[in-house]
């Protein structure tokens, strides 16, 4: 028993992820608390697509179930899962089965390596970035595996579409990354990374986020990267693959209740995944605004402040929303609630004013808040832009992208060798 | 891997035999990550299951399957195909039996970290030319399937 006690307490004063210093526990347990984040981030994002695609639209949104339609995610999650489970009877009984569960594999096994910190990861790879790119671009195998084994037309051609379309976007992305990739070996052993870790602590030893290296070049290769990844998770505006006015579902039409709930938790985990690809890449990652630049203690201790400031805000949106809330009697259950909720958050708040804690959940806040500002623009998307056709997708992927990608990488890479050859010789 | 690898060419379903041949591609991505190569790993992972395979799948998906399945499975040089098989099957044995003296007493001591970082010194170091030599080939190939495709350019 002693033992065990010592093997789980070695780690904690260790500055290694769990899978880099070898302790078993503890990778469970950051895998489990991966798991269940990425879960309720999934839920979370349920609710906020549909309220804030409602306000773009000058609609409410839902409001029935809790207050605000704070439960309706929960509703839909029990309603999906207590539907029954339709299996054409033409389909290829196998394939159907698997496919979900190989988007499903696909979307979650990238987090192994998204670095939430310079400790907060499940493992630091040598590949890092690489293995998110090949294993997220497993996902399209299940899509085009129920595609084909619905043997329906609408499934097929969604498959179709989704697969010609993720393939062609991989290029232009995969050279948006070689650019930032590049960057990393601007160092004085002139050796780069692929590590997620690694490519976050360039930036930082490098004083400026990718972003903004050889401006204006890392600011294209990010845009580039931003599209392309829009496109690689099937989304608005590049969402062909389920357009709804043609394909009624695409590649989902003959999926129902859990396994199509599967495709929807798969779809906005790789949209989580790609987002903190972009945020690891090029905004710096886990670090804080000015991390060189503000360095002194008082500003740690004033940026260390901001996670807890965070949730008391949204405390206090929730209190004044319950203020707001209707006098009648039929509405009072739900002001409690949403009262409680706030009180919650605002519990969450304080803790994180404990300097011990904010030390700790600092890295974790700043990520999530830069791949929660990527989802928002996810959500602004599909409010904002039409759907294109697709030749004009393929035009946009070949014709646009990738020649900018191929012309970025060669700018980045003579640039990078000019810096490095006759300004710092 | 070998399990796949059966399955790739007893399936009659030509998707079941892609699906299976997928399998086998990450069986081997996890042998060379076993064999501390991440980054081949990582390339085959990327190239061949999701790349190369996609491209597979997309085009036997648009062939009418209906007619392979009822069709007979043929293989009209089975005889030389046994004498291949029983030689390279033999071959292995031999090793497996006769190994030691050919291989060295220990295993490298192997570099995982600096793997990525060795490859690339290599390919763009020490054998830069015939790198550049395959990717001028990639090139030509890839006009030439763009000539051969289009009547009017």
């Amino acid at each position: 028993m002693g033992a065990i006690v010592q093997y789980i307490q070695s780690y904690l004063t260790s500055d290694q992820t769990p899978g880099a210093a070898g302790n078993m526990f503890w990778a469970l347990v950051y895998i489990m608390a991966v798991f269940v984040g990425l879960s309720i981030a999934v839920i979370a994002m349920n609710w906020l697509e549909r309220k804030i695609l409602a306000h773009m639209q000058v609609r409410l949104g839902p409001m029935r179930v809790g207050p605000h339609g704070l439960l309706q995610p929960i509703a839909d999650a029990i309603k999906l899962l207590l539907k029954e489970d339709i299996m054409p009877a033409e389909a290829d009984g196998l394939v159907f089965w698997i496919a979900p569960f190989v988007v499903v594999l696909a979307a979650f096994t990238v987090f192994v390596v998204v670095p939430f910190g310079p400790t907060h990861a499940i493992t630091d790879m040598n590949i890092g970035i690489l293995f998110m790119l090949g294993v997220s671009s497993l996902s399209v195998l299940g899509i085009v595996m129920a595609g084909w084994a619905s043997n329906s037309h609408y499934p097929l051609m969604g498959a179709l579409r989704s697969s010609a379309q993720m393939v062609s976007y991989e290029v232009a992305m995969g050279l948006a990354v070689v650019s930032a990739i590049l960057m990393t070996s601007l160092n004085a052993s002139g050796t780069g990374t692929l590590s997620m870790i690694g490519i976050v602590q360039a930036q930082l030893a490098q004083g400026e986020w990718f972003i903004f290296k050889f401006f204006p070049l890392g600011l294209i290769a990010f845009f580039i990267f931003a599209v392309a990844m829009v496109a690689e998770t099937n989304r608005a505006p590049f969402d062909l693959a389920e357009a709804e006015s043609e394909l009624t579902a695409g590649f989902h039409t003959e999926y129902s209740g859990f396994r199509w709930s599967l495709f929807f938790l798969a779809e906005y985990s790789a949209m989580i995944a790609v987002s903190s690809i972009a945020v690891t890449l090029w905004l710096g990652g886990w670090l804080r605004p000015f991390p060189n630049l503000l360095n002194s203690a008082t500003w740690n201790f004033f940026f260390s402040f901001f996670p807890g400031a965070a949730f008391l805000f949204f405390a206090a949106i929730c209190f004044f929303n319950a203020a707001r809330m209707p006098k009648h009697p039929l509405f009072r259950i739900q002001t409690i609630g949403l009262a409680g909720f706030g009180v919650v958050l605002a519990l969450i708040g304080f803790i994180f004013f404990v300097p011990a804690v904010s030390m700790r959940v600092q890295d974790i806040f700043w990520f999530t808040a830069k791949v929660a500002a990527f989802m928002y623009l996810y959500i602004w998307y599909r409010g904002t832009f039409p759907r294109y056709r697709f030749d004009q997708l393929m035009q946009m992927g070949w014709k646009v992208l990738l020649p900018m990608g191929l012309g970025v990488l060669i700018l980045t890479a003579s640039v990078a060798l000019l810096q490095q050859k006759i300004w710092h010789p | 891997m070998l399990i796949g690898g059966i399955l790739v060419i007893t399936r009659k379903n030509p998707v079941h035999s892609a699906l299976a041949l997928i399998v086998t591609l990450l069986a081997q991505a996890s042998i060379y990550l076993m064999l501390y190569a991440p980054f081949v790993a990582g390339v085959q992972i990327i190239l061949y299951a999701g790349g190369i395979m996609v491209l597979f799948l997309f085009v036997i998906m648009l062939v009418s399957i209906d007619r392979s399945i009822r069709e007979r499975q043929f293989n009209s040089q089975w005889v030389a195909g046994v004498i291949a098989a029983t030689a390279l099957g033999g071959l292995f044995i031999a090793v497996f039996a006769k190994g030691s003296s050919l291989f060295p007493d220990h295993a490298l001591p192997v570099v995982e970290n600096d793997n990525t970082q060795n490859i690339a010194t290599l390919l763009y170091g020490q054998y830069m030319f015939a790198f550049e030599i395959a990717s001028l080939l990639l090139l030509v190939a890839i006009i030439g399937a763009v000539v051969m495709a289009k009547k009017k350019i």
